[in-house]
């Protein structure tokens, strides 16, 4: 028997010992080999009689195994698989075959009548965690913080397809393993322990004799669910009292939760349901059916490469041009100490950035220090972090007013007010303490960079960097290059996003830049649908049901409606239309300048909001100017403006792609879901149009739209020239492709 | 076709269902085999000429489950030949039921037929039999799977009935409950249930409470708030956008008591009725189920009554008098507001939030209950509709002859 992923042995006493251990990677995970060698040693532990039982641990110190190979799994993902014509039957067996063939080595390896007991020194996650799930005894690690387990599959799109949503059920109950198994979320060995996922802890030096210990005294073990007269803790239901009752209220709670949007939940939730009426062997079979219907979903090929491999990718620093040496920030200078420079020196100084925080007066500087003494106070009271480690991250923000105290630093970021001269002045201020190497980037939401560039001496160095609020808890970072902007400079911000731990998605200069831009869309299709006389109801329940975080309406209302009012009238400017005849601006008017709601800050807008800014009910009076005409909105409207917000988002993003604001896909569909909340299923904006849609589809889709609601829908030529050519976003653009080009 | 002809109805008084409800120590086969031996014995039936036995019946597990009509039959000494059949429409069963004996009369398969119900509430609780709609993932988040009454709040809601509209309504339930009692409209049909030694174990339906007033009503806790808040309000909200937030407006005093009871409504040809010298009191005009929108469950009376009227020819306003289950006091409102049916043509004589509903029972209640006012009223023409679990109604017109 040859492994390559597993080193094997027997000992003395029969007892076989595979160590997971994948060459050249740092952590194991199921790649494709990984299980072939699963699928040997299991024959070879069932039929050679002289082995007694099996010990199964890691060789890596990162832990046992994270999972499935996701590189392997996104290729499979949202198609049918093979492109060999065969009868639909011959298809699926074959597909059902290779989606059996772990659980069927697993379940071999549980019935083979030699006790397989798994040592867990680190992490076990999704199919790491089902091969353990299938061994009779499990020993993990109590002396490494680091440990976890879980089955995280449906956070991409899929579900646990070696036995997961089979044995943890079986082991821990319905009710305690749907939630673990929805939601995706790990826990440590002590939990672990209290729910029985494993036997026993021990020190990591300890766990693989323990492990063999036990397979010596229990020659002869067997699943609980193999047992004679095993019931499932809990019950199964239809089976006991209550026990359906936990499938109904599993049902609602995902189904309020997720409106319905992912089908991997559902097909969990099946799996679960279907799989423990049954026997085990049959439950596997089931699962196997509904891994498969998941993942040809285009939902699951589209969450894989998007929030698995892109995002990975990017906060890796996957977009970041190549050939230049990494950047070390010695010193960062935050000025402005507003909420978003607070939160940016606190992100800072949490990374190890020595910080200087400028304000024009000490009072303002150090109240933006405030914030992260706030934030330290509050995690060290939760036992987040030490009080040493919080002293020594407040030690490294100086609060200050003087400029010179940005001397010598290797970045600066200007957080000041969205005010182009206040901007070029404190640029010349910086700019005066700076080296010819640092770069000095301004956080702005919409200014353009080119232009505010213009106050720099060394435009070739001056970048924007657009933070998100709150800056602590928001992952992306939009880096928007401006004309002048050199690739030196953006690798430098590139390495200072990935320092502070956020993803950077990098975009070219233009209004709004790409996310402020393409989020706008949102809101003003939200405002389109209540000029129209749709009652607002309607237009916050299905924004949010079609997966966006907010409704249009609440947006607003935290963006401020007098900023709505001030873009519109601007744009209305712009477009030479009449400012004061157009009815949009009116009725905004009317809620601001007349009614005083500008939104949540004064805490009424479109809704009413209570003490702690949550809100409480949809003004009544909305309608007031504006007549409500729909009030009613059964399934085929629901169906038309979900296409409406989201087709109108995505073609703003294609109009972007054309206009060479962006140029990698994984930015566009990273940007939409990170910064503005794009309906995660798609995969991001760009995935939306590839996958969800497909772009010929998209583009008839789009057309429609144009032809009844404006031309605001109009698919541009981009979009039709890559319907024509069968092309997708991922093709057009692909990973760094067009960067280069667009950036010169 | 035959002309179907309601020969006579019969139904027990309800009692509480639960465990201090004095039928609780009635089995359901004693309560089902009380209302045919009644019927028969009342009419002096040649049980031989029954060819077959209905019964509605909701939960029809344990001792209600087995084909629980046969059984009854069996018990209640028929003759062997009189076959029986259980079916479920859940709230609707009893109606189905006799829409069902009437239909074997109609097409010829029976000369006589009874048709009713029976479900004991205390003894094999509501839910017991299961079922995969709410469970199942695969239909329950498809369909908006909902509790009834979430769905009859949220027909409050979206039909802007508000907490006083319901109270009042079942206030004027009650109200009218207690005087059918007190002038004695149910007498026709009330066959007292005995219990193991032949003495009257219940004479009067328990579950009254004509003293209930608006004051009374509003200390109730809206019952259905927090099933709403663990996820159903978003969920039948994702069918209903429109709605901003569920109004949670029923309670135990506005909605349908749970209760145990039994029924039973003989139906036979013209022939059959000279040939034992029975009068009939009613015929068959027409009959209808449909389904409506699963996730909101309860509109489907107005459907089916409109259904049924088109099959029978008549509009709305030719009904004398409307019987629609009171499962919950929103329903009856909506029919009322969407037919355009005045209050008082609409169960004239209280309903099921006074005296309960027990389930596969119920329909069969109805039919009698109307039977009776026809007779006494001297009007022509009643509806007996029912609003019915996963999204239907069934309707039936009867005329008095």
């Amino acid at each position: 028997m040859k492994l390559e992923t597993f080193s094997f042995d027997i000992d003395a006493d029969g007892i076989a010992h595979a160590v997971f251990d994948v060459p050249g990677r740092s952590m194991n995970t199921l790649t494709g080999k990984a299980v072939a060698d699963i699928i040997a040693f299991t024959q070879e532990v069932a039929t050679n009689d002289a082995i007694k039982g099996l010990v199964i641990s890691s060789g890596k110190a990162s832990g046992f195994c994270a999972g499935a190979d996701l590189g392997e799994m996104g290729d499979r993902a949202g198609s049918g698989g093979s492109s060999e014509p065969k009868s639909e039957a011959e298809t699926k067996k074959a597909q059902f075959d290779a989606g059996f063939s772990l659980n069927k080595t697993l379940r071999q390896l549980e019935t083979c009548g030699k006790p397989v007991a798994v040592a867990l020194n680190g992490l076990a996650l999704g199919g790491g965690l089902e091969v353990a799930l299938a061994g009779h005894y499990r020993v993990a690690a109590n002396d490494n913080p680091k440990l976890q387990f879980g089955l995280p599959e449906a956070k991409i799109g899929l579900l646990p397809g070696a036995g997961g949503t089979q044995r943890l059920p079986r082991l821990v109950g319905v009710q305690t393993a749907l939630p673990l198994i929805l939601q995706g979320e790990s826990f440590d060995a002590e939990k672990a322990l209290a729910m029985g996922v494993v036997n026993e802890l021990a020190p990591s030096s300890e766990t693989v004799a323990k492990a063999k210990a036990w397979v010596k005294a229990n020659p002869k073990a067997k699943a609980p669910w193999d047992e004679k007269g095993f019931k499932v803790p809990g019950g199964v239901p239809h089976r006991a009292p209550g026990a359906g009752q936990v499938m109904t209220m599993a049902n609602a709670m995902l189904h309020a939760k997720t409106y319905g949007n992912y089908p991997a939940q559902l097909n969990i939730l099946s799996c679960v349901y279907e799989g423990i009426m049954v026997p085990i062997d049959a439950g596997l079979r089931i699962e196997t059916r509904y891994f498969i219907n998941t993942q040809q979903r285009p939902e699951a090929k589209a969450m894989i490469r998007s929030l698995f491999l892109s995002t990975q990718a990017l906060s890796k620093g996957g977009n970041r041009p190549a050939g230049y040496p990494k950047y070390e920030l010695k010193k960062v200078a935050v000025i402005g100490a507003g909420l978003m420079g607070a939160g940016i020196a606190y992100v800072q100084a949490k990374a190890g950035i020595p910080t200087v925080l400028v304000d024009v007066s000490m009072e303002n500087a150090e109240k933006g220090k405030d914030y992260s003494r706030k934030l330290v106070e509050k995690d060290v009271s939760r036992g987040k972090l030490t009080q040493e480690k919080g002293d020594a991250l407040l030690a490294l923000i100086t609060p200050t007013t003087s400029y010179d105290d940005v001397k010598g630093a290797d970045l600066v970021v200007e957080a000041v007010f969205e005010n182009e001269e206040l901007k070029a002045k404190i640029t010349k201020m910086a700019e005066e303490q700076l080296g010819e190497e640092a770069v000095m980037g301004s956080n702005t939401s919409t200014l353009p960079i080119t232009g505010l560039a213009k106050a720099s001496k060394r435009p070739a160095n001056f970048i924007g960097i657009h933070f998100f609020s709150p800056v602590e808890r928001m992952g992306l970072v939009e880096i928007i290059s401006g004309k002048e902007t050199s690739e030196a400079t953006l690798a430098k911000t590139i390495d200072y996003v990935l320092a502070i731990r956020k993803t950077p998605i990098v975009v070219n200069d233009s209004r709004g830049f790409y996310t402020s831009r393409c989020f706008g869309t949102y809101t003003r299709e939200g405002m389109e649908m209540l000029a129209e006389g749709i009652k607002p109801a309607i237009i916050e329940n299905v924004g949010r049901q079609c997966g966006m975080p907010m409704g249009a309406l609440e947006v607003t209302d935290s963006v401020g409606i007098d900023t709505a009012l001030k873009v519109t009238r601007a744009t209305a400017e712009a477009m030479g239309a009449d400012v004061q005849g157009d009815e949009r601006t009116q009725f905004l008017a009317w809620l601001v300048e007349d009614q005083g709601r500008v939104g949540r800050k004064a805490g009424k807008g479109f809704y009413d909001y209570n003490e702690k800014g949550k809100p409480e009910r949809l003004w009544p009076d909305i309608n007031k100017m504006i007549e409500v005409k729909v009030d009613e909105c059964p399934p085929a409207l629901k169906k038309e403006l979900t296409h409406r917000f989201l087709v109108r988002q995505a073609i703003e993003v294609a109009r972007c792609f054309e206009e060479g604001v962006i140029t990698d896909a994984r930015d566009a569909d990273i940007g939409s879901i990170l910064a503005w909340g794009f309906a995660p299923y798609t995969g991001g904006c760009a995935s939306y149009m590839d996958l969800i849609w497909g772009i010929k589809p998209f583009v008839e889709e789009a057309d429609r739209l144009a032809d009844k609601y404006g031309e605001r829908f109009r698919p541009n030529d981009l979009l039709r020239d890559m319907a024509a050519k069968g092309e997708g976003f991922y093709d057009r653009f692909p990973p760094g492709g067009e960067k280069a080009k667009a950036a010169a | 076709m035959n002309e179907a002809y309601v020969y006579d109805a019969v139904r027990t008084p309800r009692g509480k269902g639960k465990s201090s409800g004095s039928l609780h120590e009635i089995t359901a086969l004693s309560l089902g085999t009380q209302v045919l031996q009644a019927i028969r014995d009342r009419n002096e039936l040649d049980t031989a000429m029954v060819d077959d036995v209905v019964f509605g019946c909701v939960s029809p597990v344990g001792e209600q489950g087995g084909d629980i009509a046969r059984i009854a039959v069996l018990n209640a000494d028929y003759a062997d030949t009189t076959a029986g059949v259980q079916v479920d429409r859940f709230c609707a069963s009893g109606l189905e039921a006799c829409n069902m004996a009437a239909s074997k009369v109609m097409t010829g398969e029976a000369d006589m037929a009874i048709g009713g119900g029976v479900e004991s509430m205390s003894r094999v609780p509501m839910g017991a039999a299961g079922g995969a709609w709410s469970s199942d993932p695969q239909i329950a988040i498809k369909s908006y799977f909902s509790p009834q009454g979430v769905g009859a709040d949220t027909i409050a809601t979206k039909w802007g009935f508000s907490r006083d509209d319901v109270d009042a309504f079942a206030v004027e339930s009650q109200k009218r409950a207690a005087r059918a009692w007190k002038e004695g409209r149910f007498a026709k049909s009330i066959v007292p249930v005995k219990d193991q030694m032949g003495g009257i174990r219940l004479d009067h339906d328990e579950h009254m409470r004509p003293e209930a007033d608006m004051q009374s009503l509003a200390a109730l806790q809206p019952s259905f708030l927090g099933m709403g808040a663990m996820g159903f309000d978003e969920v039948i909200k994702q069918r209903y956008p429109e709605l901003e937030k569920i109004n949670h407006v029923h309670h135990a005093g506005n909605s349908s008591g749970i209760v145990d009871g039994a029924s039973a409504v003989l139906f036979g040809t013209k022939e059959m009725g000279e040939r034992f010298g029975m009068k009939p009191r009613a015929r068959i005009r027409a009959m209808a189920s449909i389904g409506s929108e699963p996730g909101i469950m309860l509109t489907g009376p107005t459907d089916v009554s409109l259904k049924a009227l088109k099959k029978a020819g008549m509009n709305p306003e030719d009904i004398d008098l409307y019987e629609l289950n009171e499962a919950f006091a929103s329903v009856v409102l909506l029919m009322m507001h969407n037919l355009n049916i005045p209050h008082d043509k609409m169960n004239v004589n209280g309903g099921a939030i006074a005296m309960g509903h027990p389930l596969g029972a119920t329909g069969g209640m109805l039919m009698g209950t109307m039977v009776d006012e026809l007779e006494r009223s001297g009007k022509e023409t009643a509806l007996i509709t029912l609003c019915v679990g996963a999204g239907m109604g069934t309707a039936t017109i009867i005329e008095r002859v």
